[in-house]
């Protein structure tokens, strides 16, 4: 006897337990009950839970019985020519869901042969062991789980074509693919997710050798006259937002050329691009310090009445401009309204991206590299068979990562390529590696996937065979163009006089308590000054009270605030940072006196 | 060897450590002539003062960055054996950092036992010495506890198989006991037994409180050695142990007392001293070093344990150890507890000489390490 309970509440007791859940299970089979009712069988508990309340994750099945799947040759046949739907295979008790709870009282099978009479389902297929991105790794199973869940979080970071409109939206940070392929190794769930539409790499020919130094830890090395026939070549684009805000009082910001006698106003220069409505005409090829949209604003304070007359003279300018290092050709312009009804102007930039030196390429099989080089076509390796590799990727990223769908798809992208068709690679479904490596054959090749190299350069033949073959390849989002930053003199912090941090306000590169340990350690302490002068500072610090000074250039007198001017005055360099240590420690009531000493 | 080359060598004795001079004697051989000696010893000269370090080297720094990088690659998670007797250890860098804390209690006490002759190779021997350390509490005897409400008595029946496997029987234990409970009766009947109270009525939670009290009376063994596991060292055998008391192990006649060593810094300080308490630490750190495979040289261990031990007492590397005691008060502000050490500077109208690393970095002055320690006299004509 136990206790049944719908959905947790207490509803009653069965005793024929066995019978009593098959009895539901076969109910919901023939449609008499919700096909999304579960049942379960705690023995444990000596509970029966029957769910039927929303927010269970659940998965399909195939039901067997007596050790034999329900789902038969016909049904593929009629699903194939579209006689029945998904729907109709749950409608006829082929195929049932099952929640996390009810899984506990069933025995699944990976696959038909492994069917025994104990057995209650069978899985659609293996590959359901895995998700979608996982799902498109091809031949995922020959691989250490790891680098498959490296592998499919690195296909989200692709650059592709990700959507057919992309022309008319204004997305922020996006990124077009120009010849984005569907891959020729491909598994199912690329055609189930419709991957033909929204492919996100390319095929490129890849050899697994060296070429100098320039791929070693995990660098690939890019043929430069692929890159020029326009090898994942994409276009990066960007929207510039303006909007007219409204103020108290009735003001409200202006889109428009600013009136040269407005506060802040640039060069007439800075503002070339603009049409006469303030914003930047289509195709415009703009820079650094280019005003992309022209806007004025009223002013912060309005401090006696006789200012509302409101002259351009009192209007402040708040155009926008490109900031350090960002240039693009104006794109597409865009007037709107946004949710408190102000207008809002958006101008979106695009520039294009060729690959270079430091863009991120990576396969699908968690093998990411950094472009070491470009090499020009006349230089790179070729084949006996006149095949120029677009990509060259390293052998020593092989061995310690173990990735053998990487080995895999490049012997299989190679026979596809040849043969003219796509290759299945789906997880625990693929074509296997005999039939792929015999068709190889068949088709005029070593069966090993290799080749007879010569060098580029030389012409010499190498000593070693390599291994060449086709593989689709994925253009990351970390291109080296949105990242690089250098600087020399910038910006500081107002409050520390250091200079300021992050690329986007032209930051310096801190050098942090651990760098300074290796001056330390290396006894350049001479040096380590040096570094550290980013907010040098000459103060004046009384001799009598050891507080800093004050020195007024304009009166041209030097005077103590506790002394007054009859004091010696002498100047110390230090740090700001300390000098603003000093005054915090004043703040505490603590009075640090600087004894002054000759230093000599 | 002659007295002339004897004379030789002992003339080096004030620019050449010991240690060196002993080992060129033991490996020159005996006929060598005045000359070539003289050649051996220069050559050594030359050697032992390129291996010096530099004036100005910063060894201190060097020491931590060497000891902190490895530290950092170090795995936090130590093996089990399963089914294997074993002492559970604190290894890894939990252990390291015990040891340069100078935690007063650590995790996991620990010593080495090493045994003089007749004990260190018979197997029988040893096994009997190891039951006689354990310290066993009263608690471990008991099979039953009996609370007597109506007749007010606290009856105890206990295990006759342990009694007797431990050599005692219901009188010993009785003779133990007996002295702790001094406000109580106590009484044998039949095998077990009989706690009552002395006169007074009403106080059940006496006799309550009385059994908890007597559950942690020792009734042999040494105190604090909860586990004792006879292991083989080579051709001997050594006991370890969980839970540390070196004092009372070391007056044992069957202990050998040059070798005998607990894990315990602070133990080992109070009964050994402090020359003892620094080679422990060196000993200590450098065990978990070895054991994670790391390569780190002695000599920034020995740095750290020399500094913890300068002043005579084992200091931790802690804001109240070791860091408390620098000079600056900008270089101990800047480590924890600024405010603190400000203020307490405040009071004592501190001044700081800027004469280390930390303050000149601070105030970005050259710091008086390397280049920036030398300065320069010019002799005026």
């Amino acid at each position: 006897m136990a206790d049944v309970y719908i959905n947790s509440n207490f509803v009653g007791t069965v005793e024929d337990i066995t019978h009593f859940v098959d009895n539901v299970k076969d109910m919901r089979r023939k449609g008499s009950l919700p096909e999304e009712t579960n049942i379960y069988y705690d023995e444990k508990a000596n509970e029966v839970k029957i769910m039927c309340d929303e927010g269970r994750a659940r998965r399909p099945l195939i039901i067997v019985k007596e050790g034999r799947s329900l789902l038969t040759e016909k049904h593929l046949k009629q699903l194939e020519d579209g006689e029945i739907t998904w729907a109709d295979l749950i409608r006829q008790g082929v195929v049932e869901y099952l929640d996390a709870a009810e899984e506990e009282n069933a025995l699944v099978a990976y696959i038909e042969d492994e069917l025994t009479p104990e057995h209650t389902h069978l899985e659609i297929t293996p590959g359901s062991i895995s998700g979608i991105a996982t799902a498109l790794v091809p031949f995922g199973n020959f691989n250490q789980s790891s680098r498959l869940i490296i592998g499919s979080k690195n296909q989200k970071q692709a650059l592709g074509f990700y959507a057919a409109n992309y022309h008319i939206r204004m997305d922020m940070d996006a990124n077009i693919l120009h010849y984005s392929q569907f891959p020729i190794v491909k598994t199912k769930l690329h055609d189930v997710t419709n991957y033909n539409e929204h492919p996100s790499g390319q095929n490129m020919i890849v050899a697994i050798m060296c070429y100098d130094g320039y791929n070693m830890e995990d660098g690939v090395i890019l043929n430069k006259g692929s890159v020029d026939r326009g090898l994942a070549r994409s276009t990066y684009f960007r929207p510039v937002k303006a909007e007219e805000l409204r103020y108290s009082g009735g003001l409200v910001d202006e889109v428009s050329i600013p009136d040269k006698d407005v506060k802040g106003y640039r060069s007439e220069q800075d503002y070339r691009f603009l049409e006469g409505d303030g914003i930047i005409y289509p195709e415009a090829k703009v820079a650094e310090g280019d005003v992309v949209i022209g806007r004025t604003s009223p002013p912060r304070f309005l401090s006696s009445l006789d200012e509302y007359n409101l002259s351009a003279a009192i209007r402040r300018e708040s155009s926008v401009s490109l900031k350090h290092g960002e240039r693009g050709v104006a794109d597409f312009v865009f007037i709107t309204e946004n949710e408190e009804g102000n207008r809002l102007v958006q101008v979106r930039l695009r520039e294009e991206r060729i690959p270079e030196i430091g863009d991120k390429f990576t396969s699908r099989h968690g093998q990411k590299g950094v472009t070491g080089i470009l090499v020009k076509s006349a230089d790179i390796p070729f084949s006996s068979s006149g095949i120029v590799p677009d990509l060259i990727f390293t052998p020593h990223g092989i061995s310690s990562r173990m990735t053998i769908s990487h080995l895999l798809e490049l012997v299989g992208g190679k026979v596809g390529a040849l043969a003219g068709r796509l290759v299945d690679g789906t997880l625990f479904d693929a074509e296997s590696e005999e039939n792929i490596r015999s068709e190889l054959l068949d088709l005029g090749f070593r069966s090993d996937g290799t080749e007879v190299f010569y060098d580029g350069r030389t012409g010499k033949q190498m000593l070693a065979k390599i291994y060449v073959g086709n593989m689709y390849y994925l253009r990351l989002r970390h291109l080296v163009a949105n990242k690089m930053q250098s600087r020399a003199r910038g910006p500081i912090q107002l409050l520390t006089r250091q200079p300021t941090e992050g690329k986007a306000k032209e930051g310096g590169l801190r050098l942090g308590e651990m760098e300074k340990d290796v001056f330390i350690a290396h006894g350049a302490s001479l040096l380590l000054k040096e570094r550290f002068d980013s907010d040098k500072i000459n103060l004046p610090v009384c001799e009598k009270c050891g507080l800093v000074a004050v020195e007024d250039q304009y009166k041209n007198r030097k005077y103590c605030l506790m002394c007054g001017e009859d004091i010696e005055i002498n100047y110390v360099e230090m740090s700001y940072a300390f000098k603003l240590l000093l005054d915090e420690i004043r703040s505490l009531c603590i009075y640090p006196k600087i004894n002054l000493k000759n230093k000599y | 060897m002659k007295a002339d080359q004897e004379k030789l060598l002992n003339s080096y004795a004030d620019r050449l450590p010991l240690s060196v001079l002993d080992e060129v004697r033991e490996n020159v051989p005996a006929t060598i002539n005045k000359e070539k000696l003289q050649g051996v010893l220069d050559k050594c000269l030359i050697a032992y003062n390129n291996a010096k370090v530099h004036p100005g080297e910063c060894v201190g720094l060097v020491a931590a960055e060497s000891i902190g990088e490895p530290g950092t690659q170090m795995t936090l998670n130590t093996f089990h054996l399963a089914g294997v007797a074993e002492v559970q250890v604190t290894t890894g860098l939990p252990r390291i950092i015990e040891v340069f804390d100078a935690r007063k209690a650590i995790k996991t006490p620990m010593m080495e036992i090493y045994l003089n002759k007749p004990y260190s190779t018979d197997v029988e021997k040893l096994r009997k010495f190891a039951a006689t350390i354990k310290e066993t509490k009263f608690e471990e005897f008991v099979s039953e506890y009996n609370l007597n409400i109506f007749e007010q008595t606290l009856t105890i029946k206990l295990n006759d198989e342990l009694l007797k496997d431990n050599d005692l029987d219901i009188k010993d234990i009785h003779k133990i006991i007996k002295p702790k409970v001094k406000a109580f009766t106590i009484a044998i009947k039949d095998e077990l037994i009989v706690f009552g109270l002395k006169g007074k009525q009403d106080e059940i939670k006496d006799l309550y409180t009385l059994k908890e009290k007597i559950k942690d009376v020792k009734i042999k063994g040494i105190k604090g050695l909860v586990q004792v596991l006879p292991v083989k060292r080579g051709e001997e055998y050594v006991v370890l142990t969980a839970g540390s008391n070196l004092k009372d192990v070391l007056a044992l006649s069957e202990v050998d007392s040059t070798r005998t060593i607990s894990n315990d810094i602070h133990e080992i300080y109070k009964v050994l001293g402090i020359e003892a308490a620094r080679q422990g630490i060196i000993d200590e750190v450098y065990k978990v070093v070895e054991s994670q495979g790391l390569n780190v040289n002695i000599r920034h261990v020995m740095l750290v344990a020399d500094l913890m031990v300068a002043n005579g007492t084992v200091k931790g590397v802690t804001r109240y150890g070791v860091v408390s005691e620098k000079a600056s008060v900008l270089a101990r502000a800047s480590f924890e507890t600024p405010l603190k050490h400000l203020f307490n500077a405040a009071l004592e109208g501190e001044v700081d000489n800027l004469t280390s690393v930390v303050e000149n970095v601070m105030i970005n002055q050259p710091v008086p390490i390397g280049t920036g320690l030398p300065g320069l006299i010019t002799k005026m004509k």
